[in-house]
Parts: structure tokens; C-alpha cells; sequence
């Protein structure tokens, strides 16, 4: 079926319930060429520009293994230290060359909006790598494709979000798009680096059921998914704060023991000590599957915005390496 | 004191812009917004936190010889939503214009949020807020979509 069309994807307001629906399906039936058990080069032909002002290890390596598994390739801005935005080359100015390079676009930058200002001087699409504490929708896509991997749906599922809910952007982008499937929210999180209060208020404008607690623990016993984030030292004032604070957030299996039996484990990572590695052999931990999901969610992503049909049946258009 | 006595602080005007209704004090951030500074030659007339019946108090500007467009007037939304404009010929009110607030302010005041890519005064893309809300008044910056802080915004002035 050929799907509608995407202009950019900027926040994950540019697509529809549908749409991210149907992403999510042909990134399911990508799942072999992600895997490289089979050769389907969609992408044939076609430049992905990769513009990373910040650095950045899953996300510009998945987009690039997508990009190359579709049979794509890859440009890369390269150290932004050594590039022409070091000699104040402004943004705008870069898009323009690279815009007449490519034919799409991914770009993290440390500057809020910077993605939506690319999409506005740029011909062809923009995906938002992230941008300052900004958006980070292309992680939402692999988030939550991981989580309908695991459950089967994404529609009614009660999911605690833990950790630096303040700073991190890959909890807000994925906080909205929970809430469009119906989702209640548990928000656990040292007082100080609670949701935005912006967030919590617009989550709830729109109909959503949404929990704070500083609990994590005691609030895990009905959830469908537990995503935790990594609590920064530097946001703290002193050590004996963070170190008071991040125990508290420090899963461990024992912490597993009575959580629902499909109950699933998620992190963007890179982690630091707020997963314990005994978690990693449990049923619960999706973390490392997760960040290979990053490949196949943006291999869909990559077809739909360059407006490519993923076929319905890939292993009879794929061919063996 | 009257409203009439108000308007005679300073003489009538023979052609140019007279607006009325400006809240109290905002006269210099009305110029400001206007782009009429210490360089214009055309004679400006400025009266600050006079009596108003309908506002209490308020300022009036008068600009000589020149007739100011409905697109310059449009910048004094943020400031001076509810100003009124006249356009004098030959000493009498040729048109009455009013001050509109669009969907989008363009390229009058910059965005509030410091870690916003328009902080960067070199870009060269226009400065966008959207209208979310009129009463009360809110805007949200087109490119990082944050809330602004209207009583930051006025230092914000392009």
C-alpha cells in the first residue's frame, strides 16, 4: 500500500496515529534486512546526509547501517571541530549545500528548533536527530515499536517512565505519543528533575491519566514497561543529593520479583548505573533490542519520508547476500 | 482633565499618524517597535501617562509626514493591541486603521527561550511566534515551540 505522504519529522506531531502505525508495520517486515539475512535495496540511488553538531553514537550509526542495508548511502558533516560551522558558517548556510547533496536529511544540533529551522530552508526532508531538550522523534519510533514488539499493541498500556524525566527528551517526545495511544503514565523521578510542568499540563489537557511519584519501586507492580533514564551528577548541586537521589533509581532483578510477567525494561542508553547488569539476564530487559530497533524504525522512517513502498511481502522481492 | 485637553498637550498635525490608546508608558517601546528613532528628521510629538477616561492613563504619539502602513502598525500587537490609529491629510482624520493580531508575529520580537536557534542573530530565517491564545495572550516560538514569556518578550524587540 502506498503511504501517505511525510514532509518531515520534526516532532511527532507530523504524523498521524495511522501513520505511525504504518511505519511501525513496514519496519516489522524490514526486520530481515535489519537483520542483513536478506538484500533489499530500496534505497538504491539515494544520499542520506548526516548532520550530527553534537555528538552522537546509536543514533548516526543506526540511521547509517539503515540507510546502507536499504542500499543507500551516507554523507557525513564529520567533526563539527573541523567542518565550515567552526569558521560561523550559520545553520541555514549548511543546510543549503547540503540540501543540494542529498535527498534527505538526519541532523541532531544542541539548539532547540534548529530542526523545524532546517525544514524550513531546506528542499528535501528533515529528520529530527534531536534538538537541545527539544525533540527526539525518530528514538519515539523505535520506542515504541520495541514496546509493540513486546506487547502485541500499544493502545491501553500503563507505562512508568523513570529517572530525569526534566532534561531528557526522549521521555517527553515519548510521554505525547503514549498519551495519543491511551496510555497512563506513571512519572517517577527525584522532585528536582520532575516533568516539565508545561508537559504534565498539556499530557493531561489532552485526556491523559498521568502519576508523579519519587516511588519507583512501589509503582511498578501493575506496568506494561518500565523506561528508565539516566540521572545526571551535573544537574545536581552536591554529591550527597545526586547520590541520595540516583540510589533511588538503580534497578536491580531483586527490584523484578513481583512485576508482571511480560513486563518490559527499556533504556535510549548509553546507562550508567541505573540498570544493574543482574537485570540484563532476566525476561524483562529490552534495552540491547531496543537499540537495534533504532535500525529497522529508521529504515521505515527513511522509506516513507523519501516516499518509497516497503513491498507487503519483503522476502520475495529481497535477494540472499 | 478631558480627553480633549489630552490631545492639546501638542498641536494638531497637518499630514502624518496619530496613535492614541497606548497603555501608559509604552510610548518609547511603540517608537521603538516602529523602527522611529533618534534618526528620523520627520517632527515627532510624544505625550506620556496622560488622564484617559476609558484607560486611566495613557500616551499618544503623533508622527509628522508620514503615513505609517497597516503592516507597520501591525507590530504594535504585542504592545499596543488595542491603539488607536488615525491617518491625517489637511489636518482632519482621513482613515481610522486598527491594529491587528494575526496567526503569526513575524520578524518583530525574538524568541525568549535562550537555547532557541533563533538566539543566533546571524540566521537569516524570519523570527516566528505563534498565536495560541489571544485572551490571554500567548505565543509559541514557530521553530522550538516553547511557551514565551510575555514580559521578557517586550526586551526582545527586533
Amino acid at each position: 500500500m502506498e503511504g501517505s505522504i511525510v514532509a518531515g519529522l520534526i516532532t511527532m506531531d507530523d504524523l498521524t496515529n495511522e501513520q505511525i502505525l504504518e511505519i511501525l508495520s513496514d519496519a516489522e517486515r524490514l526486520l530481515p534486512v535489519a537483520r542483513g539475512e536478506l538484500y533489499l535495496p530500496l534505497l538504491k540511488g539515494r544520499i542520506l546526509g548526516n548532520l550530527f553538531f553534537e555528538p552522537s553514537t546509536r543514533t548516526r550509526m543506526s540511521f547509517e547501517t539503515a540507510m546502507k542495508r536499504l542500499g543507500g548511502d551516507v554523507v557525513n558533516l564529520g567533526d563539527v571541530k573541523t567542518s565550515s560551522v567552526v569558521k560561523g558558517e550559520t545553520l541555514f548556510d549548511t543546510i543549503q549545500m547540503v540540501d543540494g547533496y542529498t535527498d534527505i536529511i538526519a541532523m541532531r544540533h544542541p539548539r532547540q528548533g534548529a530542526a523545524q529551522y532546517a525544514q524550513d530552508a531546506a528542499r528535501v526532508p528533515i529528520l529530527n536527530g534531536g534538538d537541545g531538550a527539544g525533540h527526539h522523534p525518530t528514538q519515539t519510533m523505535l520506542d515504541l515499536f520495541t514496546i509493540q514488539q513486546a506487547h502485541g499493541r500499544l493502545n491501553g498500556l500503563k507505562v512508568v517512565l523513570a529517572g530525569d524525566l526534566r532534561y531528557g527528551r526522549t521521555v517527553h517526545s515519548l510521554s505525547h505519543a503514549l498519551v495519543r495511544f491511551g496510555c497512563d503514565l506513571i512519572f517517577a523521578s527525584p522532585d528536582l528533575l520532575r516533568m516539565p510542568e508545561e508537559i504534565v499540563s498539556d499530557l493531561r489537557a489532552h485526556g491523559a491519566n498521568v502519576l508523579e511519584t519519587e516511588d519507583l519501586y512501589g509503582s511498578m507492580a501493575e506496568a506494561d514497561v518500565v523506561y528508565m533514564t539516566r540521572i545526571q551528577k551535573e544537574r545536581f548541586a552536591d554529591e550527597d543529593e545526586y547520590a541520595r537521589c540516583a540510589g533511588a533509581y538503580k534497578l536491580h532483578a531483586r527490584h523484578l520479583e513481583d512485576v508482571k510477567q511480560d513486563m518490559i525494561v527499556m533504556h535510549p542508553l548509553p546507562r550508567v548505573d541505573e540498570i544493574d547488569p543482574t537485570v540484563d539476564k532476566t525476561r524483562h530487559a529490552r534495552y540491547f533490542e531496543q537499540a537495534f530497533n533504532g535500525v529497522v524504525a529508521r529504515m521505515a522512517l527513511l522509506c516513507r519520508l523519501l516516499g518509497v513502498t516497503v513491498p507487503a511481502d519483503v522476502s520475495a522481492e529481497g535477494g540472499a547476500l | 482633565m478631558s480627553n480633549e485637553h489630552s490631545m492639546r498637550r501638542v498641536t494638531a498635525i497637518r499630514n502624518g499618524t496619530v496613535i492614541d490608546h497606548i497603555p501608559s508608558g509604552q510610548a518609547m517601546r511603540v517608537l521603538e517597535m516602529l523602527g522611529i528613532g533618534g534618526e528620523t528628521s520627520v517632527p515627532i510629538s510624544l505625550v506620556m501617562n496622560v488622564p484617559s477616561k476609558k484607560m486611566g492613563s495613557k500616551d499618544i504619539i503623533k508622527v509628522e509626514d508620514r503615513e505609517l502602513t497597516q503592516g507597520e502598525l501591525d507590530r504594535l500587537a504585542l504592545v499596543a493591541p488595542d491603539a488607536h490609529v488615525a491617518i491625517i491629510r489637511a489636518y482632519s482624520v482621513a482613515e481610522k486603521l486598527t491594529i491587528n493580531l494575526g496567526e503569526e508575529v513575524v520578524n518583530v520580537v525574538r524568541c525568549t527561550f535562550s537555547n532557541c536557534i533563533t538566539t543566533n542573530l546571524r540566521e537569516p530565517q524570519a523570527h516566528r511566534l505563534r498565536v495560541v491564545e489571544r485572551d490571554p495572550l500567548q505565543l509559541r516560538c514557530h521553530y522550538c515551540g516553547r511557551p514565551q514569556d510575555l514580559g521578557e518578550l517586550a526586551n526582545n524587540v527586533l
